[in-house]
């Protein structure tokens, strides 16, 4: 039976577009050219962040945070979820100053989610930290959740509602005649009158053959995990100037990340550490806490995800053809993104208009005006 | 130690030692890592410190490794021991660690001779305390001399576990019984290949030695076991089995098991060189060409890292190695080349020829056990995953090993899936009824052994690529 929608991509994005279609009634197919997971949705961080996104961002962020506080609600499944606050730490006046600043920005828009605090307040909440620092932008309902975990707890629930994933099948061919996509993979000849694009780091590739350009470069972020130790901090912490996202796990790894980039070959799919970066990861690990330094890296990886020059997503229609849309780019921070972007994807669709803003994501925003 | 090698040789077990050797012959820049304080390997461990009764004890063939150590010694210039190696990479960059301190170095040629390790079999009990494999017993009497003071139980299947028996019997340890788990029809699937096997007959004739030494020596050797079971509260209480139908149970405080060797791959695993799985040899091996290159230029693999071949076998394939690695580099030409390895090639496939033998003889019911296991068995040390667990994941859609591991942390430990890879592995195919390849081997996640925070911080970097 042809399907109402067919979903290009089985990662987070396209497993909770699938299951808001699928609420609302929708059959629907989802092509996926690995398995479930294999890149960035698998293996991010799995930071639940609102703190210091793109202004444009903040009204998803800010509902998407509703919906992790009720995670199980939509996908029956905690998650894993945990909400322990993150902080973005100053280490010097400046910082601070540039802290305050955002602050400033956040509240004037109207949201309140974003706060200073100071350097008592800082050490209360991370009494490890190294004492230079000197306060930090905080945000208290963010945390962390199981980036696989919650891939299939969303699969999951999809699957319930009657939604079809199919994995190994790599899109090679796109297009629309009969009122219908007609999708071509190696294992089969896929059709529906809906097409959604939720193709990561390969999603220019799908934009292509829809004839739009888009400026998305794919790369690879490294992430390194160490060995367990006792709990001895609760919120994820970023500095102001450094690259750095740090976070104790629920089982008691320290997961860090910090965005430097893995060597890549995008064509094989292959990554390799870059030790002269990750260097600087460690580096900056150990001048916050010292008394880290004997605690010992067990695994690194470096997930492929898709980037686009302004660093923030595509979400919307095809700006070419009808009856296409799209929802990648997420530039390594869509984690937290993805329930909303479900829910926004659903409206697009059946109702023709988002109940949030997202002119912002447009897909033809690259393009030269005039 | 230098930014940058023509040749980089990683282990000093008798490949790497024969390939080191062959490499200072013609002068070639290169450097030995190892991870041990002296060179020998596994098989030769401290084979410069061990002398009289104690070298007795350990056997002729331990001593063959005397006259390689000293050629290496008169030849090796950067040789560098108590270096761990974390990394290799595609471009032949290595990380590794020396004197405490981390570094990245390059290499034109890397041999990779990282040597085998025991094949890990999950059991109900493995993981209690004064339950060892054999090869660690081993490894205490070749290092320190040391031997159990208790009685010990031995179990399993394969050629070490008879050399361990004898070498113990020779060094006075009380053996309270020998638990054969070859499974008895293997001599049948291995009869058509011993007229091959016999061009090295040394080595059955050695196997029949050890076998009638410890008959006349008195320890028990029980044939046709199975299903065994390592039992006790908090450690070791006692090891149970069954024989012809029949549940036994023998108390023990130690219990020193082997199921055969497997090769280390993680380093060409990290390097991302393609890895097969050998049905025979029931463990994955990096694809070779008959020189030792892998499926990643510039990479190469021999001795047991490459398939099980054994010390002798690893020499000949070390020094192959390392004439194709001087061919790679312009030093040889190609009829030189295959002029200088042609009788090390001849030696090699003399050698070789008794493998498919001792493959089919002691080929350890690994598919079997591992449908055997039951849920409540413990997979994953590290991370402490059942097989119950794994199996629900599969059940749940969780296709391969991969995804596995993501969904149960199998594999996320410290020892990076060293332990519980080949047995994921056959689990997801056992329980999804696919062959073991299609199930797959974890990607590999460098470190390959830890290196701490500090480290990485300080790391020196070597020559950019």
């Amino acid at each position: 039976m042809t399907p109402d929608v067919l979903i290009i991509g089985g990662g987070l994005m396209g497993a909770s577009t699938a299951l808001q279609l699928a609420k609302r009634d929708q059959k629907v197919l989802v092509l996926e050219k690995d398995a479930p997971g294999r890149h960035a949705s698998g293996v991010n961080a799995g930071g639940l962040r609102q703190l210091n996104r793109h202004p444009a961002e903040i009204p998803l962020t800010v509902e998407a945070a509703k919906l992790w506080r009720n995670i199980r609600e939509l996908v029956d499944s905690d998650c894993d979820a945990r909400f322990t606050g993150q902080l973005r730490v100053a280490e010097n006046h400046q910082d601070l100053q540039l802290l305050q600043q955002r602050a400033d920005l956040v509240r004037s828009l109207g949201y309140t989610h974003e706060t200073i605090i100071d350097r008592d307040e800082l050490f209360r909440l991370v009494p490890v930290l190294s004492r230079h620092c000197v306060g930090a932008l905080y945000c208290r309902e963010d945390g962390y959740a199981r980036p696989y975990h919650t891939l299939t707890a969303f699969r999951r629930k999809a699957q319930s509602l009657g939604v079809t994933f199919l994995a190994g099948n790599k899109v090679v061919g796109v297009e629309r005649t009969n009122d219908l996509w007609q999708v071509q993979t190696p294992l089969g000849h896929y059709q529906a009158p809906i097409l959604v694009n939720c193709a990561g780091a390969w999603a220019n590739q799908i934009a292509k053959a829809l004839g739009e350009e888009v400026p998305l470069t794919p790369k690879a972020p490294m992430l390194m995990i160490t060995e367990r130790l006792p709990p001895f901090i609760e919120p994820v912490l970023g500095a102001a100037s450094r690259k750095l996202s740090f976070k104790q796990m629920q089982n008691g790894t320290l997961l860090i990340g910090g965005a430097h980039l893995a060597r890549l070959d995008f064509g094989q799919e292959r990554t390799e550490i870059d030790w002269g970066k990750l260097k600087e990861s460690a580096a900056t690990v150990t001048a916050l806490f010292p008394q880290l330094k004997k605690v010992r890296i067990v695994r690194t990886w470096a997930g492929l995800e898709a980037f686009m020059p302004d660093n923030i997503p595509v979400i919307g229609p095809s700006s070419t053809l009808e009856h296409a849309y799209h929802a990648f780019g997420f530039s390594a921070h869509g984690f937290q993104l993805s329930p909303i972007v479900g829910i926004i994807m659903s409206q697009l669709i059946l109702d023709g208009k988002s109940q949030l803003p997202i002119d912002a994501f447009r897909v033809d925003r690259f393009q030269k005006k005039g | 130690m230098d930014k940058h090698y023509q040749l980089a040789i990683i282990g000093a077990g008798p490949a790497g030692l024969a390939a080191a050797c062959l490499a200072a012959e013609h002068d070639v820049h290169f450097a030995l890592l190892d991870e041990q304080p002296g060179p020998g390997g596994q098989i030769y461990r401290s084979i410069e410190n061990v002398t009289g009764h104690k070298a007795k004890v350990l056997g002729e063939d331990y001593l063959r490794g005397r006259q390689l150590l000293e050629d290496f010694r008169r030849h090796c210039k950067h040789y560098f021991p108590n270096t761990q190696v974390w990394s290799l990479d595609s471009q032949r960059e290595i990380g590794l660690t020396h004197d405490g301190q981390a570094r990245t170095i390059r290499a034109e040629q890397v041999l990779v001779a990282g040597g085998a390790m025991e094949r890990p079999v999950p059991f109900p009990g493995w993981t209690l305390p004064g339950v060892m494999y054999a090869g660690a017993g081993q490894i205490l009497l070749k290092s320190a001399g040391l031997v159990p003071e208790d009685e010990v139980v031995l179990a399993g299947s394969g050629p070490l576990l008879l050399l361990l028996a004898w070498q113990y019997c020779r060094a006075g340890v009380k053996i309270k019984a020998l638990l054969d788990l070859t499974p008895p029809f293997n001599v049948i699937r291995a009869l058509p290949h011993l007229p091959r096997a016999l061009k090295a007959h040394h080595y059955l004739t050695k196997g029949l030695m050890f076998q009638r030494e410890l008959k006349r020596a008195g320890v028990p050797l029980l044939k046709g076991v199975s299903e065994l079971r390592a039992e006790g509260e908090k450690r070791l209480e006692s090891v149970s089995f069954l024989q012809r139908g029949q549940r036994a149970s023998i108390p023990a405080t130690l219990l020193l098991t082997h199921f055969g060797v497997i090769p280390h791959i993680w380093l060409t695993q990290a390097a991302g060189c393609r890895h097969l799985w050998d049905q025979e040899q029931q463990c994955w091996r990096p694809q070779l060409d008959v020189w030792g290159n892998t499926t990643i230029e510039g990479i190469l693999v021999a001795g047991d890292g490459a398939g099980i071949g054994g010390a002798r076998a690893a020499e000949y394939a070390g020094r192959i190695a390392a004439i194709q690695a001087l061919h790679a580099l312009g030093r040889l030409n190609t009829n030189e080349r295959n002029r200088l390895a042609e009788d090390d090639r001849k030696l090699l496939a003399t050698e070789l020829a008794i493998r498919p033998f001792l493959e089919a003889y002691f080929k350890v019911p690994f598919s079997r056990m591992m449908t055997e296991v039951p849920d409540e068995t413990i997979v994953c040390r590290c991370e402490e995953v059942t097989a119950g667990q794994i199996k629900r994941a599969v059940a749940e859609g969780h296709t391969d090993s991969n995804q596995v591991k993501f969904f149960t942390r199998c594999g996320m430990g410290p020892c990076q899936g060293r332990q519980c890879a080949n047995a994921v592995a056959q689990l997801v195919a056992t329980t999804r009824g696919i062959p073991v390849p299609e199930a797959g081997l974890y990607r590999g996640r460098p470190p390959v052994t830890p290196l701490s925070l500090s480290q990485l911080s300080e790391l020196e970097q070597g020559d950019q690529a």
